[in-house]
C-alpha cells in the first residue's frame, strides 16, 4: 500500500511501506516549467536533508530546482531521464520520476500535503498566477 | 510559480485572444505577455522553422519621426546612414552612448514622408525621451503610436499565407516595407523579423488586430507562438537581445555588428560614440561576441562565467538556452578577441560544473530570409 505526499514546491513522493519513497515533480510543476530539456540527478548515495536542493530541471525557459521532500539517502535514480528529459512533461508522476530515497526521518512526511490538500493548494496557486 | 503583480501590468490588444488560445503569461517589460501556448515552446519553435508562427509583439514601441530634419535627427543618435535609406526600406540600427555602447537596438523604416522607428518595449519611454530631447534642436516631430499593434508572422510558409490576403506582399524584398490592405484594413507590412526565417511584421490599428490575427490563425499552416519560442529562435539565429548581448557597456563593433555603421557615416561621424566605434573598426575590438556550443545538455544562462583552457575566468555568457534545432545547449558570450575564433575551446561554469564549450560561427542555424539583402541582421559579421 503506497501513499503519495506533496510539497509546496510541487514535488511528490510516493512512499511504500514507510521506508522508501519515489520522488518527482507534479503535473502542475511540469506545466509551469514548459518543455524539460535536461535533468541533473543526485548521485546514488547522496544524503539529503528535507528541503535541500536535490536535482536541477532545465526547461527551454529556465532552470528550476527540485528539493528533497523529506530527509533520506538516494538509493536509485531514473536511468532514462538524462536521455529522455521530456518524460518529465509526458508522465511527471509516473515514468518521469527522479530518484528513490531511503527515508531517514519518516516523521517528516507529516509536514507534507496529501492529494486532496495539494489539489486545493494548486487551485489557489493557479488563481494567483492567473 | 510566484504570482505576478497583474494589477500594474499592461496588456496588448491581443490579450483576450491569447487567453482564449490557452496562453501561459509572463510579466515582460511592463506587459502581461504570452510566454507559450498549449503546444509548448519546443513545438512552437519547430513549427516556426517548418511552417509559420504568429507572434504578438504589440508591446514594442512604434514611433513615427516626421518633419524636414527627421533624417538629421536620427543620424544624430544612431550610426545608420538614414540619408541613404530609400522609401520602402528598413535598416537595423541602435541608439549609442557617448562611449559607443548600446542604449537600444531598433529598426528604422523609411515610409516616404516619415520614418518609423520600432524599439524594445522595456526602452520605449527612455527612447522617446532620448528622441524628444534631441528633436529640440531639429525641425522634427516625434510621436508614439499609442493604438497600434504589431504582429510577426514568421516561417517558411509566411509568404504564402500572407499572399493569400494581399497578393503583393510576396514581392517585398528582405527588409522592404509597404502599405497593404489586409482584410480590408490598411497595414504597414515589412519583410522582417527576429527568428532567422523568412517572415513579415505587420503594423495594424489596435482595433483591427484581433480579426486579422484570427484570419491568419485560421490558415492551417499558422500556429500561435509565445515569447519563449521567440527567444530560442533569435538565439539560434545569432541575433542580439538588448539588455543582454547589447548594453551601454558593449559596443556594436564588439557585438560583431560593426556593419551598422553606415558607409557615409564613416566619413562625417557625428553620432554618439563615433570616435570609439571608428577606432574599434580600424584596430579591431578588444572584446567580441561569440557563439558557444556546449557539451552535454546542461544549459548555460546569462551571467555564467566563461573560462579559458587554463581555467581562468575570461568572459561571461550574455544569452544562453537550449537549441531545439541542434538539440544541444547554445550560448552567446563576451570574450577577449584573442579567444574569439571559431574552434577555440573554452568552458562555461554552470552551478558547480565546468562544461566544455567550443566557439562557433554565428548564426547557429543559417538564416533563411529571402534574397539576403546587403544590410541587415543576417549580414556576415565584421571580423575583428
Amino acid at each position: 500500500m503506497s501513499k503519495v505526499y506533496y510539497t509546496e514546491d510541487h514535488e511528490w513522493i510516493r512512499v511504500e511501506d514507510g521506508k522508501e519513497g519515489t520522488v518527482g515533480i507534479t503535473d502542475f510543476a511540469q506545466a509551469q516549467m514548459g518543455d524539460v530539456v535536461f535533468v541533473e540527478l543526485p548521485p546514488v548515495g547522496t544524503v539529503l536533508t528535507q528541503g535541500e536542493q536535490a536535482a536541477v530541471v532545465e526547461s527551454v525557459k529556465a532552470a528550476s530546482e527540485l528539493y528533497a521532500p523529506v530527509s533520506g539517502t538516494v538509493v536509485a535514480v531514473n536511468p532514462d531521464l538524462p536521455d529522455a528529459p521530456g518524460t518529465v512533461n509526458e508522465d511527471p508522476q509516473g515514468e518521469g520520476w527522479f530518484f528513490r530515497l531511503a527515508l531517514t526521518q519518516p516523521n517528516e512526511l507529516a509536514d507534507l500535503m496529501d492529494q486532496d490538500a495539494y489539489e486545493v493548494f494548486v487551485a489557489e496557486a493557479g488563481e494567483s498566477a492567473g | 510559480m510566484a504570482s505576478d503583480d497583474s494589477v500594474s501590468l499592461r496588456v496588448t490588444p491581443l490579450f483576450s485572444l491569447c487567453q482564449e488560445l490557452g496562453a501561459r503569461f509572463t510579466p515582460f517589460a511592463g506587459y502581461r505577455m504570452a510566454l507559450s501556448f498549449p503546444a509548448g515552446t519546443l513545438r512552437e519553435h519547430q513549427h516556426t522553422r517548418e511552417a509559420a508562427s504568429l507572434f504578438d509583439v504589440s508591446h514594442m514601441g512604434q514611433i513615427v519621426v516626421s518633419g524636414p530634419d527627421r533624417v538629421a535627427l536620427l543620424e544624430s543618435l544612431t550610426p545608420a546612414s538614414i540619408r541613404a535609406l530609400p522609401p520602402g526600406r528598413l535598416r537595423y540600427s541602435m541608439f549609442t552612448t557617448p562611449t559607443g555602447g548600446v542604449l537600444d537596438d531598433l529598426m528604422i523604416a523609411c515610409r516616404g514622408d516619415d520614418l518609423m522607428v520600432v524599439v524594445n518595449a522595456a526602452r520605449r519611454e527612455a527612447d522617446l525621451a532620448h528622441l524628444r530631447e534631441a528633436a529640440r534642436g531639429h525641425a522634427a516631430d516625434v510621436a508614439l503610436l499609442e493604438d497600434q499593434a504589431l504582429l510577426a508572422l514568421q516561417g517558411p510558409a509566411a509568404a504564402a499565407v500572407l499572399s493569400a490576403l494581399a497578393a503583393g506582399v510576396g514581392d517585398l524584398p528582405f527588409l522592404g516595407m509597404g502599405p497593404f490592405a489586409l482584410d480590408g484594413v490598411l497595414c504597414w507590412v515589412s519583410r522582417s523579423g527576429y527568428t532567422g526565417e523568412d517572415g513579415f511584421e505587420i503594423s495594424v490599428k489596435a482595433t483591427h488586430v484581433e480579426p486579422l490575427a484570427r484570419r491568419l490563425l485560421a490558415d492551417p499552416r499558422v500556429a500561435p507562438a509565445g515569447l519563449a519560442a521567440r527567444d530560442t529562435l533569435r538565439l539560434e539565429a545569432g541575433l542580439c537581445l538588448n539588455g543582454a548581448d547589447l548594453t551601454p557597456s558593449i559596443t556594436p563593433v564588439e557585438a560583431g555588428l560593426g556593419w551598422v555603421v553606415g558607409r557615409e557615416r564613416r566619413l562625417d561621424g557625428q553620432f554618439p560614440g563615433s570616435d570609439v566605434l571608428f577606432q574599434q573598426l580600424a584596430e579591431g575590438p578588444a572584446w567580441c561576441r561569440v557563439g558557444l556550443r556546449l557539451a552535454g545538455r546542461a544549459v548555460a544562462r546569462p551571467g555564467a562565467p566563461v573560462l579559458d583552457p587554463q581555467g581562468a575566468e575570461v568572459g561571461v555568457v550574455t544569452s544562453g538556452g537550449f537549441s531545439p534545432t541542434l538539440n544541444q545547449p547554445i550560448a552567446m558570450a563576451r570574450v577577449p578577441a584573442a579567444l574569439a575564433s571559431p574552434g577555440q575551446p573554452l568552458a562555461v561554469r554552470v552551478r558547480d560544473h565546468q562544461l566544455d564549450a567550443l566557439v562557433t560561427a554565428l548564426p547557429f542555424v543559417p538564416a533563411r530570409t529571402v534574397g539576403r539583402a546587403c544590410s541587415g541582421p543576417s549580414e556576415p559579421r565584421n571580423k575583428p
